[in-house]
């Protein structure tokens, strides 16, 4: 039934303190969640104080920093740091968004570093994300056709039909949004989620894709679609502004529109 | 425990190919409890007094009736459809989700009908 604490070794104990050196001048805290599955601890927040005047703007460069130079058990993900692959996608300051595009001035106070909200954490900030990528794999994410493309060229598409694809195309499944999602919180087993939802709008207004029934047939669903409340948490917080509460209003529209 | 892929979890049991409706009823009854709350609100500004007598004559007139039992009816069944999805958002022992769901159609049933009843009686005797 109805669980309103988390399981006792789920609760976040207070960790260790790592204080910046004497003579610091410009000192940041951050608190970081930690858990290491190896050991039968406790997760906790561990704070670590950073001198700024000898670290980069960015979340992701303190993060780095703490790795390099204070404490290398620290575990997080990270590729670009240009906020293109979506790797350092975790929850800083009670918000979902890439560690690389946040900027550590942005947060007044500590710094609040958690793993993305409600996933399975594999290890300090690394979210389990294997139900988020089976979930995007779930809604075919590439071209589906009858007509066989032409001989001689690639398959057109006018100026205004890659206009439509432009802004859907243009998301890195950093996850951000799903896990921001309190339908996704209670119902990730069978709802979607923002970032499925917004690939496969992305294909459903796709002109060259001659599927969109099918895609429909796949979507109409009281949990994989309908689980969407409109609650835009997702358009708020995604860190390559999108909107996926915009293409989920569309395709509902589309599941109204072949009724009526 | 059963060892499936993490894409088979996700298929589950495929696409219900339902939900628009749902979708669309709570629209529509949206709008009608919008326009219907809006006459209530109205006539309820008119309403000369709110005695016993006052009431019995406001309901007995036949459009007020009419509307009155559209209204019961339209805020029955939309919050009938709300209620359902916060069952099943949050409800996931499926014994508990399934009672709850057939007792809230029950309950939402009983309201309408004992509402409508009650006006009708009342537009009838008179």
């Amino acid at each position: 039934m109805a669980e309103f604490r988390l399981p006792p070794n789920s609760r976040i104990k207070k960790g260790k303190h790592f204080a910046a050196a004497n003579g610091s001048s410009n000192v940041k805290q951050f608190a970081v969640y930690r858990y290491d599955p190896d050991s039968k601890d406790n997760p906790r927040v561990d704070t670590y104080e950073i001198d700024m005047d000898s670290c980069g703007p960015m979340v992701l460069d303190a993060l780095i920093k703490i790795k390099n130079e204070i404490d290398p058990t620290l575990t997080f993900r990270r590729s670009c740091r240009e906020g293109i692959c979506g790797s350092c996608a975790m929850n800083i300051d009670g918000g979902n968004t890439l560690a690389c595009l946040k900027s550590v001035d942005e947060v007044r106070g500590d710094v609040k570093i958690y793993p993305l909200p409600h996933m399975p954490v594999v290890k300090d900030l690394v979210p389990d994300l294997t139900n988020f990528y089976a979930q995007y794999a779930s809604i075919k994410p590439w071209l589906q056709t009858r007509t066989p493309p032409p001989p001689d060229r690639e398959r057109l598409q006018s100026k205004a039909d890659q206009e439509l694809i432009d802004e859907p195309s243009a998301c890195i499944l950093c996850a951000c949004c799903s896990t921001s999602c309190p339908s996704y919180w209670w119902n990730s087993d069978r709802y979607l989620g923002p970032a499925a939802l917004l690939a496969s709008y992305r294909w459903l207004v796709d002109s060259r894709d001659e599927a969109t029934g099918e895609r429909l047939d796949d979507l109409e669903d009281p949990f994989r679609l309908y689980r969407c409340h409109t609650i835009m948490n997702c358009t708020q917080t995604c860190p390559k502004g999108l909107n996926p509460a915009k293409a989920i209003a569309e395709t509902k529209k589309m599941m109204a529109e072949r009724r009526h | 425990m059963s060892i499936k892929t993490p894409l088979g979890r996700v298929l589950g049991l495929g696409s219900a190919k339902d939900g628009t409706d749902h979708w669309w009823s709570q629209r529509v009854t949206a709008v009608s409890n919008l326009l219907l709350g809006l006459w209530f609100a109205f006539a309820m500004i008119q309403m000369p007094g709110f005695e016993y007598l006052d009431v019995m004559r406001f309901l007995a007139a036949p459009w007020n009736g009419v509307l009155m039992s559209l209204l019961c009816a339209s805020l029955a069944y939309h919050s009938y459809l709300g209620v359902q999805v916060v069952l099943e958002d949050y409800v996931h022992t499926p014994a508990v989700k399934v009672t709850a769901l057939m007792a809230s159609r029950f309950a939402h049933l009983v309201i309408a009908f004992a509402s409508i009843y009650a006006i009708l009686r009342i537009g009838l005797d008179s």
